[in-house]
């Protein structure tokens, strides 16, 4: 059973285990999702998927389009949309629910989480690359926070340049990212809760893909 | 303010079995120590210097002398370590934090006994009130 969902990172706290060893804890609130559609490799699409739909939108906030195509599925215009994809025909049809219960029901133990990191706007070198300034005294003079040297490269003998790639100052954030193999703490299925241990990308109720771990069981 | 479904995750494991206590009070924390998987309890006996946080993250610090040496144990509130918490005395004290009984030696480290004033709303008030 393919255990993943969409949801909304609600905020951190902690948990015991029952020997008193405190965990740190996400809490994600993950579904219900509806199944909008269901892609097969034999089909028109040519690969396996499921598409998936979180979170209720009123329909005038959404497009005719987006209500036509969840009017397919047999429900109204979701906000937050993502394909899973597959390794084998999906077993779903458009109209099902996934709740937390699949991750329970395949015995999930490491999920992966999916989301948009927080922006950090535009961010100098000594936030974005770790890099460690100048120092603090010693005659240095309004350069506290400069990279130093950014190389001396220069193309096929003529001219100067700066190498690509070069680490700088520039829009840190709001990028996808993938936190991979988080432990699965604990499944709430009444109020449709994933404690997952650690923290998640994003800021607290931005919108998150939770999946069983690619890489770890 | 803290999110609802968060409170509500928070709930299951919050401990309601504890004796209230104040600042100033000296208590015995029962502790369980886990040892090559035998369990047995550990009293620890000492003055509340401080209590921080709140909800979960609820914490507690005791200190006590211990061979002319003062030990402070900060101890989880909600901890299932604790297995028991008893008020032997209670202290008055006009304080939210006792660290100034840290630089005290001998006699003036003594906390003064509050004389339990029996109110309307009954013994189990009289410590909130120490802290209003």
């Amino acid at each position: 059973m393919v255990a993943a969902l969409l949801g909304k990172k609600i905020g951190m706290t902690r948990v015991y285990t029952a020997d008193g060893v405190i965990v740190p804890v996400t809490v994600i609130q993950a579904g219900p999702c509806a199944v909008l559609q269901v892609k097969r490799s034999g089909g028109a699409d040519g690969y396996d998927a499921v598409q998936l739909g979180y979170e209720d939108v009123k329909p005038h906030r959404s497009t005719l389009p987006m209500i036509g195509h969840a009017a397919a599925a047999g429900t109204g215009p979701k906000r937050f949309i993502r394909e899973i994809r597959l390794a084998s025909a999906p077993e779903a049809a458009p109209g099902d629910v996934w709740t937390v219960e699949r991750f329970e029901e395949a015995g999930v133990r490491f999920v992966d989480v999916v989301a948009t990191t927080k922006g950090r706007g535009f961010a100098g070198h000594m936030k974005r690359h770790g890099f460690g300034g100048q120092p603090a005294s010693h005659g240095t003079e309004r350069k506290h926070r400069s990279s130093g040297g950014i190389g001396a490269h220069a193309p096929r003998g003529l001219g100067q340049s700066v190498k690509k790639g070069k680490r700088m100052a520039g829009h840190m954030g709001h990028v996808r990212r993938t936190s991979r193999n988080q432990q699965l703490v604990r499944v709430d299925k009444d109020r449709h809760l994933l404690l997952v241990r650690g923290s998640v990308p994003g800021p607290n109720g931005g919108y998150v893909l939770v999946r069983q771990a690619k890489t770890r069981h | 303010m803290i999110n609802q479904l968060i409170q509500a995750v928070e709930q299951s494991d919050l401990r309601s079995d504890l004796p209230a206590f104040a600042i100033g009070d000296t208590v015995t924390v029962h502790v369980r120590i886990i040892e090559g998987g035998k369990q047995r309890i550990q009293p620890y006996q000492g003055v509340v210097i401080a209590r921080r946080g709140r909800g979960i993250g609820e914490t507690f610090t005791v200190r006590r002398i211990v061979n002319n040496e003062g030990v402070e144990r900060i101890f989880p509130l909600h901890s299932p370590k604790i297995a028991k918490v008893e008020v032997v005395r209670s202290g008055h004290v006009r304080r939210a934090k006792l660290y100034y009984l840290r630089d005290r030696v001998g006699k003036a480290r003594r906390v003064k006994e509050r004389k339990r004033v029996v109110t309307a709303k009954g013994a189990a008030a009289a410590p909130a009130e120490a802290t209003a």
